[in-house]
This record gives C-alpha cells, structure tokens and sequence, in this order.
C-alpha cells in the first residue's frame, strides 16, 4: 500500500470544512426569492379533517399562500408508496392504504400534514398557521400492536381488514416441527425490539425552486440516495420528468437510514414552488423529526429453539409481529421481512427454521430502516435465545455458541441465505481474549463483596450488506435495482474526479474512495475529488444503506478504474513504443517492465486529450464509466462481549467494559472503519439502556423531544475496545463487506445479555432504564 | 424591530432583527454564518454553542438582543488564518467527527471546558463535561479522545506564547 492507499488510516479529506463550520448542509443554502414553508399538522392520532379555514392567516403579513391536502389531490400529485412488494402466505399482496402528502380527508397519525402556510419569513409562516383553523371529527385509535390485532379493533385503512398488512412466512414449517418433535430441550423466549426514534442531528430540510421558462425543479434534500429520490418523485409522485429535475443532496448530517425516504415535505415544497412561483424552503424542527421521520424496530416476537441432547441446534420458530406505523414508507415492508427473517440463523448451523411475519397498521409515525433495519432485530432475537438457551441448560453461553457455529463456508442457511466466508470463532476468541472472559468469575464475586451485581454477556452477530444483488432483491419483491454506478475522469492535467452513485453523510467517502485511486494509480489524495449527491453531475446511483457503498459503490468505482487503467496503457505503450502487456503502474509513473522507460500520469491524460499521437481508431479522452451489481450480499460478523456493573440500590448500569472484534474483510482507512464501529455500538447500546419512543393509548406521541427521549450522551458510553478478526469477502475484488451497521446490529442484545446475568433472571425487556432493572431486582 | 451591535469573530456588527429573534438565527440568517447549527427546539442537543465573551453558550436560548454589546466568537472566528485551531485539527487528527453537523458546537464547547479545566482534565470529566452536547454519528469515543489530545496541545501552544 502507498501512505494513502488501502490500509491507511489517513485524516478525512472532508475535515477542514466541517471543521471550520464550512460545511454546507440544506438549510445553510439560501435562494433569490425563496419563500418559507410552515407545515399544518394534525395533533389528533386518527381523524377526519372537516374544514380548513385559512381565511384570516391570508391576510396576515407575509403570507404568500396556504396550500391544503385536497389541492395536491387535485394537481394528480401521486400518493406515497412503499417500493417492495410483499406477499403473504395465502398468496395476497400486501395491503398499501393511500397515502397522499397532505390529508384530504383523514389523518391517521399525530403530525401528519394537513396544509402548509408559504411566507416571506420562517416567522411570518408558523405564526399565519397559528390562524389557520382546521375542524377535526375525532376517530378510534390503535396505537400498538396488540390493540391494532384485536377483533373489532378500529379500522385505519378500507384496503386493509383487520389492520394487516401481510402475514407472511419463511422458511419450512414441517421440518422445523419434526425438529422440535425429536428435541432433547426446548427453550422458548418473548421479547419487544423497541421502537427509536434515529435523530440523525440535521434535521430534514428541502428547498425546491421551479424554473417556468424550462419547465425545470431544483430540490435541494436531505438525502441519502439523491437518485432513488429523483426516480420516486418523477416516476410515481408525478412531480416531474426525470431530465426535468434535479436533485442535490449537499452535505447532509447523518442519516442512519431515516434520509433514505421520499418524505410529504419534499413533494410538497417542490409542488408549492411551482404553485406559488418562488423558490420554498422547508427545515424541520427537532420536534418535527420526531413525529415525522420513520422511526425504527417496534416488533414483538416469540421465539423457540429445539436442541439435541448434545446442545446442538435442531430447529428455530419464530413468530413476530411488526408496527408499520400509519402507512407504508418506501421500503417499511421488507424490514421485518427480507431483513430480518432472512438473518434468523445467525451465526449457527440450525437445520431448520420457519418464521411468520404478520405487520399491521397504527395511528402512530410509519417506521421503516434504522441503522441495520430487521438485522439489529434477528440479531437481538437469535443472541438472547442463545443467551437463554446457555443458562437453561446449565452450559457457558460462549461454548454454546462455538458448539453450534458455522465452520464451513460456503453455507446456505433455511433462510435464503449463502453465507460466502467468514470465521466466527476467531472474532469470539478475540473478544474473550480482551475482556478477560476467564476471569469473570472472580471479578463477578468481588463486585459481589462490594455489593454489586455484575454481569457478562455475549453477542455474536451477524448481517447482510452489501445491499444487493439486483435479480435476486427483485425476485423476492423489490421495485429497484440495487446495483451502483461510477465514473472516473482523468483530466488533462492528470487529477481525477471520481463520480459516485453513494452517498456520504459522514461516512468520509470523499476520503476512502480517494485511497481506492491512490491505491491504484499512486496519486496522492489531494489529487482526487469525490463527486457525489447531484443528479446533474452522477449518471445515476442508488445511494448509501445497507453497509453498500463500499461493496458495491467501491466495487462500481474499482470496474471503472479498470477500464481507465487499460485505455491510459494503451496510451502509454503507443507514446512508449512498447507492448501493452509490459506496462506497470507504478507510484503514477506508467513503466515498462524490465527497462528504465517510463511516463508519467498526467502526461498520459495530456496525451488522451491532445490527441495529437493516440494510437489508431483510439477515441479521445480519458473517462469511463461503470455499473457494477454484485452477485451475492456480503456477511460481516463479529462478537461483542459486555461486562456492567447493576447498583441494585438504583437499578443504574455502569460499564466497566465493551469489547469487539468484527470481520468486515479488507479494511479501506481503519480510522474510519472504528469510527462507524463506535457510532454504531453506541445508537445499539440507546437502544439497550435508554432510548424508546412511546405513544400513549390515545396515539399521543409521549416522547417528541430530547426532553423526554433519551438520547445517549458521552457520559453514558464506556469507551470501547475494538479489534479486527477480517476474512476477505471473495465476492468482490476489494475482499470488503461493509462497517456501518454492525455495531447497531450486534451490541443490543450484549448489553441485555449482560444486564440479566447481573440480576440472574432473564425477565427485562428494552430500554433497561434504571427504573426497569430495579423493578426486576426487587419486583 | 431593534438595532443591534456586538462584535462577531472581531468584527463590529450592527443588524435590525425583531425582538424575537434568537441568536443562533442572527447568525446563520442575517450574518450568514451558517457553521453555528440548530439541531434541536429545546435547548438538549448543543450543536449551537458559540462563545460569548469567552464563554461556551446555547446560541438557540440568548435573544439576539441580550447578546448586544458582547463579544460573539463563532466556529468560524477560532483559527488563525489557514492554521486550525489546536482543537479543530485535533478533532480532525483524532476522527472527532463523521458528518459534521455537530461538530461546531462540540469544538466550541470542548475549548471551553479546556479552558474551565486547564492540564487537569480526565476522560471522566470530559464525558461529563459534554452533557449538553449530543453527535448521533461517533459513539462520543473519538470526541473524547479529541478533546483530550486538544487539551495537551492548548498548554503547549499557551506555554509558547
Ligand atoms: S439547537 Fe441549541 S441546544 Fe439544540
Ligand atoms: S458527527 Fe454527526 S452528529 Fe456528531
């Protein structure tokens, strides 16, 4: 590798701007013209909206417009849609209620837009929308699963009795019930994933300018995947023709999955653009983001595990129930489906399993992905079962989990999918080794003398990233290729700019993909730029979740490289008469191999754009572009191991240690590979110790703030121990699978796992707030 | 509507802003100086934080008018010229941050604490410290390691002065 090439963990090339507050997030942007836009939201969970009477806020001052949802119904602005078909087990698709971007009619969740007020100012619209009065004929409401599932439950949506969604299944029922007639031992576990909230920091923000004289919208999002958001709003929502809009995601602060949806708000202000004939800009508040970004998780599951009388794994059942909120977001169906249930082996041998998925409908915000999305869920299923399973039948948790590994590769699991590689045993050596799981047992007596209750608990995970094969995802339902695209252009003076289908919104792209270049053609970083998030500038692309830009978004960019290399070879041989295939590159010299001649980079692309001596029939110009789609998802894994501390006095957890070592293959720039580790374990610990967002049985939104939602904070974190067990991914050619789930998907159920061996039953459920631990210490 | 004046990152500044107008918003709106963020509408998330008068404040809970005749440092008045301030190029340095957006705030409030703290300060004390400031993006384990790295570097760049 060269300083900067694959392995370096170089400093961020995006830091100087971030860190002198030269960033440039949506709301940093302002336009000739612009107008603000305020949103009217519903404060009842279910209701039918009766009148809306804007006559006093159009006189009041500033106000352009007061647009409402029966206008946008009128224009033919398409409903919301969710882009993956699911089919349930009778055979029926799944049941999508109509979801328009304001409500004509009915609103079905606490924040849902009923109209939007355009003004001069921000301050001139929301106090305009304080005079707006809308009439509301309250309705019934469901807000959790259980009551949404109850017979003569209030019905949300005419297309969907029952509030079901779908009720599917995976996997083979009869041979997992032989499996459980034959079992030695059956261990049976229920268990809530809470609903979160993300809170990526930057709030969600849109401006949309419309340009008369060419028929042209601009939408400046906050987006993950600036493409998917221009293809959703062009071919379903009727905003515009694709050449006819464009879409810039600039900087973007965070996402963790909940900027991966085409949300009301940018319809809305790109439709009001044209409607009022100004640029309209929309930033949401914090509070706006609670009730209106797609939240994440919220499933309750049973789940039974069958054993031989040698603890090996005989079988899995599993049957879960997941809250999709309101309405379907873009890709809300294959969370608890084709995410979740598919990762249900873990990392075991289990012969057989069968999974049933049941998803309804509640008067609450629709949930959709959240960092890992159904992986953090089957991985916090599989791991307490494991855990449950060790203490049952009296074996150490680590030893049963090696017992039932998977050690041989390639393995097709019951659930769709072939694992390629991967060695589970070393990443749980690893952690034991650096949390001193052997000498737990005397720590543990000593906390004991101290009057402290310790636990240890283990986690050993293990997801699909890599998002994803495109004929396989479409086989099973998808409405989307999940392929990347790339393009590299070498300039004449030798620089390259490397445009890019992902999306970085803190993952440091502009960085890693540069030590991709660096790494190939020996240039220094600074020489590269990155280019990504603009409609006009990237061919096309499908974004950044699923841990897939590296996989495929890098792997895109590598197959382009490929082909610059050979067209700048060709080059280089012409200009030095000799054969191709003698040609090196070396540090940004192109050599001949066994001799002294050589040509420098820059002067190859000169020559590639001069084109004065290219060799014959040779087009000009150096660039080329690649679309790459792998054949296979990628399988990072690890093993996370926690030990805490319970004060049973409080009911308060204390980390004293939180270890892992995960296997994401090749490592591109370890420094940031560790930062997507950190972050990760942190929003799973949230979820573990603190966070939930709860609805109260009138569909009131208790937790709409930081107030009252517990994010976690720097004092609540330990600091973490991380180490690298890496097996390369052979099914692409970096040998990479992907960092930026894992550590939501694994550490979740560690924490727990720790948490109830300190207390010494298993009866807990997420968030373990000191309030819940103390109660399960003391009833 | 009030005229205001107060000095931002050195330069005297006079505005006309309504009453209401928060500081934060004088700022980003009529100054364009949009590194100072709002990630929040109760005062928790401290992606806001400035310096007024030497002191690490919520710049989305001042009035713009309270802030008239005080001396207003933003995150993008701390460095010298190209040189970064030892804070930001150890944020940098150390990977302190992933999308930026809380970034300003945290390296805003993290001087302070610096300052408040001297040479004493302890990985404890900085986690306690950054309470009021919330990064969804870094698990706060490369923050804390910045702010300390930062902490050792301001002594020595305040001993060579
Ligand atoms: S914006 Fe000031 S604390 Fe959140
Ligand atoms: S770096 Fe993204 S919120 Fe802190």
């Amino acid at each position: 590798m060269g300083v900067e090439g694959i392995g370096a963990s170089v400093v961020r090339k995006e830091d100087r701007r971030f860190t002198t507050g030269k960033g440039r997030y949506v709301d940093d942007i302002k336009l000739q013209g612009m107008t603000h836009a305020h949103f009217i939201r519903s404060p009842h969970a279910h209701a039918k909206v009766k009148g809306i009477d804007s006559s006093a806020a159009m006189k009041m001052p500033g106000v352009v417009g007061v647009l409402t949802g029966q206008q946008i119904v009128d224009d033919k602005v398409g409903n919301l849609i969710c882009g993956w078909a699911i089919t349930s087990k009778d055979g029926s698709p799944m049941k999508m209620g109509a979801w328009p971007a304001m409500a004509p009619e009915t609103v079905r969740f606490v924040g849902q837009a009923v109209a939007v007020v355009i003004a001069e100012t921000k301050n001139q619209a929301k106090d305009a929308a304080e005079a707006v009065v809308v009439t509301y004929e309250e309705l019934p409401v469901v807000a959790d699963i259980r009551s949404a599932i109850k017979p003569g439950a209030p019905q949300l949506h005419p297309e969907a009795p029952g509030n079901v969604i779908y009720d599917w299944a995976i996997g083979d029922e009869s041979a997992v019930k032989d499996a459980f007639g034959k079992a030695a031992n059956v261990v049976t576990l229920e268990l809530t994933n809470n609903r979160l909230v993300p809170n990526a920091m930057e709030p969600r923000a849109a401006i949309a300018e419309y340009e008369e004289a060419e028929e042209h919208y601009t939408l400046y999002t906050t987006s993950q995947n600036p493409h998917v958001a221009r293809l959703v709003l062009s071919a379903f929502y009727n905003i515009a023709p694709e050449h006819k809009l464009r879409v810039i995601a600039p900087d973007v602060g965070g996402g963790f999955g909940s900027k991966i949806y085409i949300y009301p708000e940018e319809m809305v202000a790109l439709w009001a653009s044209k409607k009022v004939g100004r640029p309209v800009k929309w930033t949401g508040d914090r509070t706006e983001a609670f009730l209106t970004d797609a939240h994440g998780r919220d499933h309750i599951s049973k789940a039974e595990m069958a054993f031989d009388k040698d603890n090996k794994i005989l079988g899995l059942r599993v049957k879960t129930h997941a809250n999709l909120g309101a309405y379907m977001s873009l890709f809300s169906s294959s969370v608890p489906t084709y995410l979740y249930a598919t990762l249900l082996s873990g990392q075991y041998n289990i012969p057989a399993i069968y999974a049933e998925v049941m998803t309804v409908y509640t008067n609450t915000t629709p949930v959709d992905a959240y960092r890992g999305a159904g992986r953090p869920e089957a991985s916090y299923l599989v791991e307490r079962l494991m855990e449950t399973a060790a203490r049952q039948l009296k074996v150490d948790p680590a030893e049963l989990r090696r017992k039932n590994f998977i050690t041989q590769f390639p393995h097709q699991t019951p659930v769709i999918m072939a694992y390629d590689i991967g060695d589970f045993g070393a990443s749980l050596d690893a952690s034991m080794k650096a949390i001193d799981y052997a000498g737990f047992p005397a720590r543990k007596a000593k906390a004991k003398a101290e009057g402290k209750l310790r636990g240890i608990g283990v986690s050993c995970y293990i997801e699909a990233c890599g998002i994803a094969p495109s004929k396989a995802v479409g086989s099973l339902g998808a409405g989307v290729g999940l392929w990347e695209s790339a393009e590299i252009r070498v300039n004449p003076v030798g620089t390259i700019e490397v445009l890019t289908g992902s999306h970085s919104h803190g993952q440091g792209h502009e960085t890693t993909f540069a030590q991709l270049i660096s790494e190939r053609l020996g240039v220094p970083i600074s020489q590269v730029q990155i280019v990504h998030g603009d409609t006009d500038k990237v061919q096309f692309g499908m974004g950044t979740y699923g841990s897939r830009s590296l996989a495929v978004g890098g792997t895109a960019i590598i197959k382009a490289m490929e082909k610059v290399e050979a067209k700048a070879k060709k080059i280089a041989a012409h200009q030095l008469e000799a054969s191709e295939n003698d040609i090196v590159i070396e540090n940004g010299e192109f050599k001949v191999t066994g001799t002294d001649k050589s040509i420098a980079l820059p002067m190859v692309a000169l020559a590639a754009y001069t084109a004065h001596n290219l060799p014959d029939g040779m087009e000009p110009g150096l660039k080329e572009t690649a679309f790459y789609d792998p054949t296979n998802f990628t399988f990072p894994a690890g093993t996370y191991i926690c030990e805490i501390e319970v004060d049973p006095a409080t009911g308060k957890t204390s980390f004293v240690d939180f270890v892992a070592a995960d296997d994401f293959g090749r490592l591109i720039n370890p420094m940031i590979v560790e930062g997507q580790v950190h972050g990760g374990l942190a929003q799973g610990i949230g979820q573990a110790l603190l966070e939930h967002a709860i609805y109260d049985a009138n569909g009131q939104p208790i937790t709409a703030s930081f107030m009252d939602y517990t994010m976690p904070r720097a004092d609540d974190l330990p600091s973490f121990k991380l180490s690298h067990t890496p097996t390369l991914c052979p099914g692409n050619p970096l040998g990479v699978k992907g960092c930026g789930e894992a550590g939501a998907i694994g550490s979740s159920a560690a924490v727990i796992n720790a948490i109830t061996d300190a207390i010494g039953h298993n009866k807990l459920e997420m968030p373990a707030t000191p309030d819940r631990v103390w109660h399960a210490i003391h009833g | 509507m009030s005229t205001i004046k107060l000095t931002v990152n050195g330069k005297a500044v006079s505005a006309d802003v309504e009453d209401r107008t928060l500081l934060v918003h004088l700022l980003r709106e009529t100054l364009n100086l949009t590194g100072t963020h709002v990630g929040c509408d109760t005062s928790q998330c401290g992606a806001c934080v400035v310096h007024i008068d030497g002191k690490a404040v919520k710049s989305c809970t001042v009035l713009a008018g309270q802030a008239a005749g005080s001396n207003v440092t933003t995150i993008e008045g701390i460095s010298k010229g190209d040189e970064l301030h030892p804070m930001q190029a150890a944020f940098r340095d150390n990977h302190g941050l992933q999308c930026g957006y809380c970034t300003p705030g945290m390296i805003m409030s993290a001087i302070d604490i610096v300052h408040r703290y001297g040479g004493k300060l302890d990985e404890e004390t900085v986690r306690h410290e950054l309470e009021g400031n919330i990064c969804r993006c870094t698990g706060y384990h490369n923050i804390v390691k910045s702010v300390l790295d930062a902490a050792g570097r301001m002594k020595v760049s305040q001993a060579a002065e």
